[in-house]
């Protein structure tokens, strides 16, 4: 809590940093697709740079297939553009475009055993057989599945048809890759070694990749920007870091990670340091957000692990000159997660706070317990500030 | 697929017994008789295959079956190639107007009763002034077992994942290389056994056939028919044995080419 009569607006806050790339790997211009009357994708603009990890996150539905199917060439924009190294891309059919896909469901050929599906796409390029060969070793040892080039794909595990999916989608060197839930049928443990392992083989290869996934941990992990997607809009484009500490509104915050909204107008403004009337919950200090939000009615999001608890509360002075928020209440739910602990407080003015607290001593001689009076209190500069 | 060990009980085991009974013991009894040294089919005068050498030296009769051979391959062929056609075009084409009326009208012929089938297709080669023979008698066999074709096909096309050959796609074939590599090895089970089942069906058909031949050119129902008629020769029981064999041996393929479909971890043909 250093420094803590700065005005500057939130650094978090702060747009991606704006370089002029000449031309992006992908373009995606104003894109529009629709099936019947619902739009699946609606004025779609994204530019993806050579060389990164890029995540399409957002619920089930909200359009993310869609949109890679058009980056594959399986259906063809309604209106908008896709421009592949500078070139519009509309007229090049699947097979022609140096993208390559990993299905959702794998869609690995039934007929054929690991090494003839990974060889597939290098016997459509033309490739000698000594070619296709070595190219399908490599790609077998990439993705560690020596000793299992004769099974078939019924023969495999879950994982195994994973890295067969994904030896196959990459035996062809794309320039892009797009990956379409490549994870989601995996259980959480091999989903997670899995996740290190993509950006290991990323890293190392230096592919484009364009991973869609609705799990907002596994985009975080992963990618190096994600795009937020909501009913077949982009809604924010950001880094994990950006998108968890400023997400750009309150569907996105509530989306991403755990929580607090308080609903509230501004009372006064002092620079960029407001003064707010929050619903059920009294007087909130908060820093302007970098595009101010006016006189509109707002809310301010606060994440669970940003509030601290004690038993007397910050000094007074700090409270009395806005440099803290203190809210007293009682600890009416406690949750034991492990690493953390995840409290509940029902404040006194009547609205609950969702506070998580980690567990650094073995001994719960300090932890709060049900019934327990505590002031919760947080920084300013912790508050995110949302138009409604 | 996993035997279970299945306890029959005394009914079980009784009414099987009797269902077998039921449908082979007419066919069992006709095998026998084949066999049979006397001439009068009804008393049995030992064993002998004097029946099987007569019907070597009947040519009308090895006639019959040469024709019915012929017109079952080249209708069954012709069949599998237009119905495997219908078949994708049903199932890949959803987009295309009127396709759920054709997909209805498809099942039409399955049901139509056989005589309205030969009567029409008839009058049809009556009014083109078709000569009636082999080429009238093959064409009103494709017509009848087309449709089975499809429905095979289709019931196994259905059965694919539409994005295994957008995968083939994505990895460089056009859509007939992509169709070539990946679908078709995998509905191959289903199209050799739809030409299986539009060879016995057209082997089989006697109504059809004899609305539709000639003089000269009957099928092998059409002659065994004529030649019953007039009586029961041994004879007849012998050929009538050699056609089950022959049918047996068929089915007996089909059902291997739906197993080995079903080994390749997908859903074995219907049959
Ligand atoms: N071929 C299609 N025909 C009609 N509607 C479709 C088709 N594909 C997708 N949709 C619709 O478009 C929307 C977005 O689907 P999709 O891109 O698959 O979402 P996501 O992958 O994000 O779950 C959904 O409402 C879906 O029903
Ligand atoms: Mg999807």
């Amino acid at each position: 809590m250093t420094n803590l009569t700065a005005t500057v607006a939130d650094p978090a806050a702060s747009d991606a940093p704006v370089i002029a790339y000449p031309t992006p790997l992908l373009r995606i211009d104003g894109v529009t697709k629709a099936f019947g009357a619902h739009s699946a994708v609606d004025n779609l603009s994204l530019d993806i740079k050579a060389g990164e990890f890029f995540a399409l996150l957002g619920p089930s539905g909200c359009g993310k297939t869609t949109l890679l199917r058009m980056l594959a060439g399986f259906e063809a924009p309604d209106t908008g553009k896709i421009e592949l190294n500078g070139e519009d891309i509309a007229a090049v059919l699947p097979h022609q475009r140096p993208v390559n896909m990993m299905f959702q469901n794998y869609a690995l050929f039934p007929h054929l055993n690991v090494r003839d599906n990974i060889g597939f796409g290098l016997k459509s390029a033309g490739l000698t057989r000594l070619g296709i060969d070595t190219r399908v070793a490599e790609m077998v040892a990439l993705v560690k599945l020596q000793g299992l080039e004769k099974r078939r794909p019924d023969q495999l595990s879950g994982g195994q048809k994973q890295r067969v999916a994904l030896a196959r989608a990459l035996a062809r060197h794309p320039q892009l890759l797009l990956l379409d839930e490549p994870l989601a049928a995996l259980d959480k443990k091999l989903r997670e070694e899995t996740q290190v392992e993509l950006m290991a083989l990323q890293r190392q290869l230096g592919t484009t990749f364009v991973i869609v996934t609705h799990d907002q941990e596994e985009a975080m992990t992963m990618a190096d920007r994600i795009g937020v997607m909501h009913g077949g809009r982009l809604q924010q484009v950001a880094t994990p870091r950006q998108l968890y500490e400023a997400p750009a509104s309150r569907w996105i915050a509530e989306f991403v990670g755990d929580i607090n909204i308080i609903e509230g107008g501004i009372t006064h403004r002092d620079g960029h340091r407001l003064t707010i009337a929050g619903r059920d919950v009294g007087t909130l200090f908060a820093i302007e957000p970098r595009h101010p939000v006016g006189d509109a009615v707002i809310c301010v999001a606060i994440r669970p692990e940003k509030i601290r608890l004690s038993r007397r509360g910050p000094a007074t002075g700090l409270v009395n000159s806005g440099a803290m928020n203190s809210l007293e209440g009682v600890i009416s739910d406690v949750g034991y997660l492990g690493g953390r602990s995840l409290y509940k407080v029902k404040l006194d003015r009547g609205a609950t706070l969702r506070v998580a607290l980690a567990n650094t001593a073995r001994l719960d001689v300090d932890a709060y317990s049900i019934g327990e009076r505590v002031a919760a209190w947080f920084a300013p500069d912790d508050c995110v500030v949302l138009v409604q | 697929m996993a035997v279970h060990p299945l306890r029959l009980s005394r009914f079980n085991i009784t009414s099987l017994v009797l269902g077998l009974a039921f449908l082979y013991l007419p066919i069992i009894i006709l095998v026998i008789y084949s066999f049979n040294a006397s001439r009068l089919v009804t008393v049995w005068g030992g064993w002998s295959t004097r029946w099987y050498t007569e019907l070597f030296n009947d040519r009308a009769m090895l006639d019959a079956a040469w024709m019915s051979l012929c017109v079952g391959v080249v209708s069954a062929t012709l069949a599998t190639l237009l119905g495997t056609l219908a078949a994708i075009a049903l199932t890949r084409g959803a987009g295309f107007r009127g396709r759920t009326m054709m997909s209805g009208m498809l099942y039409a012929p399955l049901v139509m009763p056989e005589v309205i089938t030969g009567l029409s297709l008839l009058l049809l080669f009556v009014a083109l002034d078709a000569g009636r023979g082999f080429v009238t008698v093959t064409i009103a066999h494709t017509t009848l077992t087309m449709c089975f074709v499809t429905v095979v096909v289709q019931s196994r096309l259905a059965g694919i994942d539409r994005s295994l050959e957008e995968a083939a796609m994505d990895l460089g074939r056009d859509p007939l290389r992509a169709f070539l590599a990946v679908t078709l090895p995998l509905i191959w089970p289903a199209i050799a056994a739809g030409w299986m089942l539009a060879f016995t069906l057209s082997l089989d058909d006697l109504v059809i056939a004899s609305f539709t031949t000639g003089p000269g050119s009957a099928t092998l129902p059409i002659r065994i028919y004529s030649e019953v008629r007039l009586g029961v020769k041994p004879e007849i029981n012998a050929i009538c044995t050699l056609i089950v064999g022959f049918i047996a041996v068929v089915i007996v393929m089909a059902s291997l080419a739906s197993k080995l479909s079903s080994t390749r971890g997908e859903s074995a043909a219907p049959l």
